[in-house]
């Protein structure tokens, strides 16, 4: 990526990011756009260049940031009505350490509202349109950041990751995706939606490039107890010929014989550099969906009880009483997948069907890890698609949550357990829709990971 | 598994949302749907299993009780909510 110096002006990469914003406008990527502000910023680094002084590793470099990372800059309403006004009185975490490296947020992302999704169609502001085909979707719920990149707009851009969120539009758009291990960035600021398995990545054309970012985005923070101590510096493992897990169970019958094509395509091309690729089987992976949805609805209404119409958020006209304000600002500031999530979650919450539902999930949960720890003692890496199929059509699966919810199958259960998974570029179907592998690793391995996917591509300079 | 009208109703109250008609009938039909796909755990044996809800074994995280500067005041939190008085977030009459 393009980092400003005496050669390149900061403010030159700017402008360049907003002309292709008007460009590809009709792909309704942004929620909102940083302008001025934006250029203001890159004036004073190409400023602090021309006087010599230090500046950050991401110097002028441009950035879309998904619509659920708070900043005193601009709105953040997490693509929903309820928080369609919200100016937040605090910056995330992240945003602040993008910022100190003299990154430059050019503007807010469409995303599913509260990143309730997989397809960014349940977005207050419309659905975003895919990168390959204006007539499938980005993929969700950071679909807007997964195209920004995609279309160049801009080398990188921030996501959060639940169940797929970055992973999914990574392989739909035909981008890097990473979600690392849980905690390894901080959460601070950083709209909640399931708090056991929130996770927040990037978005960038190279493992390269992701590399980079995450190495400034890691680290502990004593604003989120649950951020980990930096891992980041720690080398990966040498270039070691590595033992690779195929995920057999996710190569099987329902599958796109072109997803799979693509996943024997990157086989192949491992396994050239010495790397050993065995096939595996985990029976429990077929339980990941159930559990997942069991656990994060739990999670989300829980976490989607903050938003009652008074302190900040929506809030209904011509009420009577309390709890009619209450019910009605929730259900004017919600989409019905917001609200669908929120009865799901208190159902398995409920007394009488607690232990049936949310108790059976986490114990299934342990199970599940235990799976992966016993496979790792095994394989370095393990390997799958992201998604059984690429981008679908906008609208198709709309009226069919449950169907929605499929799409997420192959990439919930490394979240339920905290492991990090990277979605790249394995090639395209013949209709030119990209798809996505998906690498896997045991915790704090994710440099391994990349590692191992930067041998794919010939990078770019 | 069949989930009664009554059922939902109970659930749009706990999830304090004010709901139609029309609405409830749609998430009747979602959530039987939904539930059921999560219903497959029952497969599962679970017995003497102890239950995951946070995967990295962390326990309580302290810090020094100390007053750190927060950058929002109090001005920038009262100005997010809808109607204000005096200093406080105006709600409808409780008692």
């Amino acid at each position: 990526m393009k980092v400003a110096n005496k050669t390149t002006k900061a403010v030159d990469l700017v402008q360049a990011a907003l002309s292709k914003i008007e460009e590809y406008k009709y792909y309704n990527i942004f929620i909102s756009i940083n302008a001025d502000s934006a250029l203001q910023q890159a004036a004073k680094i190409d400023q602090r260049i021309a006087n010599g002084e230090k500046v950050g590793k991401l110097a002028g470099v441009p950035y879309a940031l998904k619509d659920n990372f708070l900043s005193r800059e601009g709105k953040t309403t997490a693509a929903s009505r309820m928080l369609k006004d919200f100016a937040a009185p605090i910056t995330a975490t992240a945003v602040k350490k993008l910022e100190e490296e003299g990154a430059i947020m050019i503007g807010r992302t469409n995303l599913d509202a509260f990143a309730h999704g997989s397809s960014t169609e349940n977005s207050y502001f419309g659905p975003t349109l895919n990168s390959q085909d204006q007539t499938r979707v980005a993929g969700g719920s950071s679909g807007g950041s997964a195209v920004a990149v995609a279309l160049g707009i801009v080398p990188f851009a921030l996501g959060s990751d639940t169940g797929g969120s970055i992973r999914q539009p990574a392989s739909y758009n035909g981008v890097v995706g990473i979600k690392p291990t849980f905690g390894t960035v901080s959460r601070y600021g950083v709209v909640a939606m399931a708090s056991s398995t929130d996770t927040i990545g990037c978005f960038a054309n190279t493992a390269t490039d992701t590399d980079l970012v995450m190495s400034i985005l890691s680290g502990q923070d004593p604003k989120d107890p649950t951020s980990l101590s930096n891992f980041w510096q720690n080398k990966p493992k040498p270039d070691q010929s590595l033992r690779i897990g195929l995920i057999s169970d996710f190569m099987a019958e329902g599958v796109d014989p072109e997803v799979k094509d693509c996943i024997n395509h990157c086989v192949s091309k491992w396994q050239k550099n010495g790397h050993t690729v065995e096939n595996i089987s985990m029976p429990i992976l077929k339980y990941g969906l159930a559990i997942y949805y069991i656990v994060q609805t739990a999670e989300v209404a829980s976490n989607l009880s903050r938003y009652d119409g008074v302190r900040y958020g929506h809030r209904a006209q011509d009420i009577t009483n309390l709890n009619e304000l209450y019910g009605k600002s929730r259900d004017e500031g919600f989409m019905t997948e917001n609200n669908r999530r929120i009865m799901i979650g208190n159902f398995v919450l409920s007394s009488g069907f607690f232990d049936a539902y949310y108790l059976k999930a986490q114990k299934a949960r342990t199970l599940l890890i235990n799976a992966y720890n016993d496979v790792f003692k095994k394989f370095d890496v393990l390997l799958c698609p992201v998604a059984p199929s690429p981008a679908f059509k906008i609208g198709e699966n709309v009226n069919d949550p449950l169907a929605m919810y499929l799409e997420d199958a192959m990439s919930v259960p490394p979240s339920m357990a905290g492991l990090p998974a990277i979605s790249i570029p394995a090639g395209t179907t013949k209709a030119g829709l990209t798809v996505g592998a998906q690498l896997i690793g045991a915790r704090q391995s994710d440099r391994t990971l990349l590692n191992l996917a930067s041998e794919l591509a010939k990078e770019p300079n | 598994m069949s989930i009664t009208k009554a059922e939902i109703i109970h659930l749009g109250k706990l999830s304090n949302i004010s709901l139609n008609d029309q609405q409830l009938t749609n998430l009747n039909q979602d959530l039987e749907n939904i539930i059921s796909y999560i219903s497959q755990l029952d497969e599962l044996n679970t017995e003497g299993v102890e239950p995951t809800y946070q995967c990295f074994d962390m326990a309580n995280v302290w810090r020094e009780d100390e007053i750190t500067e927060f950058e929002a005041n109090r001005e920038d939190l009262l100005a997010l909510s809808a109607d204000t008085a005096n200093h406080q977030i105006k709600v409808p009459k409780v008692l």
